[in-house]
């Protein structure tokens, strides 16, 4: 039966499925227990699964990492939670040079069935380090799989997918998407994780985004549509490994690609489906591919997010700029 | 001689705690410290006290009223801070973290000034060279590792100064924070680091942070470790000045942990309800620190009502410079958001503010157009 669920909520739905399911399956992190996460992500689960399988943990992003390596190690599915996107760095160490090898460096023995939970992308009005989108940093890193989900349906879904894979996952969260409403019909059959999804179709402009930018993404091409253009959404979904068919099969068609994220424009998601896009439809292309994002500076003070922040009329810029080549 | 195992972080005080005045207001004597003020200094501390919690009520207020986004409050750790900042000589400098506004204070920044970070109109709103006093520091523990390079570099010039580096109860498990212990000690840097035992990090309590008292930690490092009540300034304030002075002596570091209490949210975003009783809280408002020394100026007759309701005065045009200066703190400009990233530029920044600006005037004339601005 459809229920009406926010993201949060889906989150939360989906880590108590994947905890029924998977006795193996523990959550840690810090305020994540009796607090229920600062969003509330974890509410309610400490107190039905236990202390034994829901960790508040010291105040230590690299020990929780790390120590979640050690107990996938020992045959564990921890699902960490770091507290915003700004405080992943002090693990950086556990996650690019220790999570992401050692199946590699074992030849293939050991399995790192390690989910990290990243709330992320700005919009909330937070002072500095709550507000970043470090996705980039963890797509370049071989070994990571990198997702984002855009909506509560999605959520619910792929944190389940995410825990289920024997790969490390990085699941990007954002947060100013918490609140946001959708039906969920958990007898659904799921997308598939790593699959890109068109979400509007449409035939003049493909807009490629993920997470928070997708719904601006969809209100840009209601708004295009008043204009008689008709903009084509994908929601990326996941960022590593890129669904990069997806896109071409799209772009094929409209000839005109702008990808849209949080994120520094200057070597970000954009840069490298420019690329790859380029390389496989140079001859479907009838303008160069445009993107969309952060600027070439740190994340500014809050009020000045709004000017920063990729919104409705800048997607819709580029839009313009597109067809007009 | 015998081993003793120490498995409880302490979670009520102990004898070793350095106390020199009671929660009710009683002077006592302490084997190791004391402390002699003139009346006009016993009777400062607590203008201090009062104006700081002002400061901190009022950015509470601001942030309901919706001026600021934000407000980390120090409620409760006033004298652990006032303590702490009055020890301090001119040429030292403190690394503070998001909640030293009683710091800041006495470091001579004005409060209004702290609201910038909270506001969003800036991330941090003085310079720290003018106040001897660095920008705070939101990402836990980092500071840390800052304040003992500074140090060195003290040490260095041969300054005869010394660092004061504060964090939390929480940050002790930051690996920073622990390297911090490390590098100050491997080079004997003069370093006071003051730790806030405030009991709780957001919704943790100290037994999810450590096993051992947090004091004791320092000896694991090879420096001395003292435990003093966070909420009696004069024991703060004697504990401190000797740290001070045991750093700029050459001896190295020193950690101090102040046992307090945070009687606020941990954030005005913050529900305290979720995760800890009432009644602790309540137990703790007994041991307020401006209660108690205000019990010990009376009792002593070092200040008289004239001076109480100065005080008071005061503490209503701190708030009403607060309150204005907030609403009149104008929103940056949208291209100032490049401003300040590089010292020497960089020609990206340059070619984006540039298509920035030429987006925004486009914008302005299209609005022009369609007859809406
Ligand atoms: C590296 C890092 N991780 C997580 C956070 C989120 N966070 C902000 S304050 C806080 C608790 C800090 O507790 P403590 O060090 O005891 O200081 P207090 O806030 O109690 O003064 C946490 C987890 C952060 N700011 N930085």
């Amino acid at each position: 039966m459809p229920t009406q669920i926010t993201l949060a909520k889906g989150l939360n739905m989906g880590l108590r499925k994947a905890m029924e399911n998977d006795p193996k399956v523990l959550i840690m992190g810090e305020d994540v227990g009796k607090l229920g996460g600062v969003f509330r992500v974890t509410d309610g689960l400490q107190k039905d699964f236990g202390e034994d399988r829901v960790l508040d943990t010291p105040l230590a992003e690299s020990g929780i990492v790390g120590t979640a390596i050690g107990l996938a190690l020992r045959g564990y599915r921890p699902v960490v939670e770091i507290q915003f996107d700004g405080f992943v760095y002090p693990a950086f160490d556990q996650i690019v040079s220790q999570l992401a090898k050692m199946h590699m460096r074992s030849l293939g023995h050991v399995k790192l069935p390690v989910t990290i939970r990243i709330p992320y992308g700005g919009g909330i009005g937070a002072v500095e380090h709550h507000s970043e989108s470090p996705e980039a940093y963890f797509a370049h890193t071989a070994g990571l799989k990198v997702v984002s989900c855009s909506n509560p349906v999605d959520a619910y879904w792929m944190i389940q997918q995410s825990i289920a894979c024997d790969d490390p996952v990085i699941f990007f969260e954002p947060k100013r998407r918490y609140w946001d409403k959708a039906e969920l019909d958990e007898s659904a059959t799921p997308h598939p994780l790593f699959a890109a999804r068109v979400v509007r179709p449409g035939g003049d402009v493909t807009l490629v985004a993920y997470g928070p930018m997708v719904k601006v993404c969809l209100d840009a091409a209601a708004a295009a549509e008043e204009e008689n253009r008709s903009l084509e959404v994908i929601d990326l979904r996941s960022l590593s490994p890129l669904d990069v068919d997806a896109v071409c099969r799209s772009v094929e068609r409209t000839g005109r690609l702008v990808v849209v994220h949080e994120a520094p424009v200057f070597l970000g998601m954009g840069a490298e489906i420019a690329a790859r896009v380029t390389e496989r439809c140079f001859y479907s292309l009838e303008a160069p591919v445009l993107r969309v994002g952060g600027f070439h500076t740190p994340y500014p003070p809050s009020r000045l997010e709004e000017d920063y922040l990729p919104d409705l009329d800048r997607v819709l810029d580029a839009v313009d700029r597109s067809l007009a080549y | 001689m015998h081993v003793i195992v120490d498995s409880s972080p302490g979670t009520s005080p102990g004898p070793e705690l350095v106390q020199l005045l009671t929660p009710e207001g009683e002077r006592v004597e302490h084997p190791e410290y004391s402390i002699e003020l003139s009346p006009q200094e016993y009777r400062g501390l607590y203008r201090d006290l009062v104006l700081v919690r002002r400061v901190d009520a009022e950015a509470v207020a601001l942030q309901r009223q919706g001026e600021l986004g934000i407000w980390a409050s120090l409620l409760g750790q006033e004298a652990a801070q006032v303590g702490a900042g009055r020890a301090m000589g001119p040429n030292d400098y403190a690394f503070p973290t998001y909640r030293e506004h009683g710091v800041a204070w006495c470091r001579d920044v004005d409060p209004l000034n702290l609201l910038g970070l909270f506001r969003g109109v800036n991330h941090g709103g003085w310079d720290p060279n003018e106040h001897n006093f660095h920008l705070y520091t939101i990402v836990i523990g980092a500071q840390t590792l800052h304040a003992v390079g500074y140090a060195m570099g003290m040490q260095r010039d041969g300054s005869g100064a010394a660092v004061l580096a504060f964090f939390g109860d929480g940050a002790t498990s930051q690996g920073d924070v622990n390297e911090a212990f490390n590098f100050a000690g491997v080079y004997n840097a003069p370093v006071v680091f003051f730790c806030q035992n405030n009991q709780w990090a957001i919704s943790e309590p100290l037994e999810r942070q450590t096993r051992a008292p947090l004091y004791r930690r320092a000896s694991g490092f090879g420096f001395p470790g003292v435990r003093v009540d966070g909420n009696d300034v004069l024991a703060c304030l004697a504990v401190t000045r000797e740290a001070l002075d045991y750093a700029r002596e050459g001896n190295g570091p020193i950690l101090i942990e102040a046992f307090t209490y945070r009687m606020g949210a941990h954030t005005t975003s913050d529900d305290p309800s979720r995760y800890r009783l009432q009644s602790e809280l309540e137990a703790w408002k007994l041991k307020d620190p401006i209660e108690r020394y205000k019990r010990f100026l009376i009792k002593n007759s070092l200040a008289d009502s004239d001076f109480f309701a100065e005080v008071d005065a005061e503490s209503e045009r701190l708030a009403r410079h607060m309150r204005d200066g907030c609403r009149a703190l104008p929103d940056p400009e949208p291209l100032s958001l490049f401003d300040h990233v590089y010292a020497e530029g960089h020609p990206l920044v340059d070619e984006e503010r540039a298509q920035f600006a030429a987006y925004l005037s486009a914008d302005v004339d299209a609005t022009a157009e369609r007859g809406e601005g």
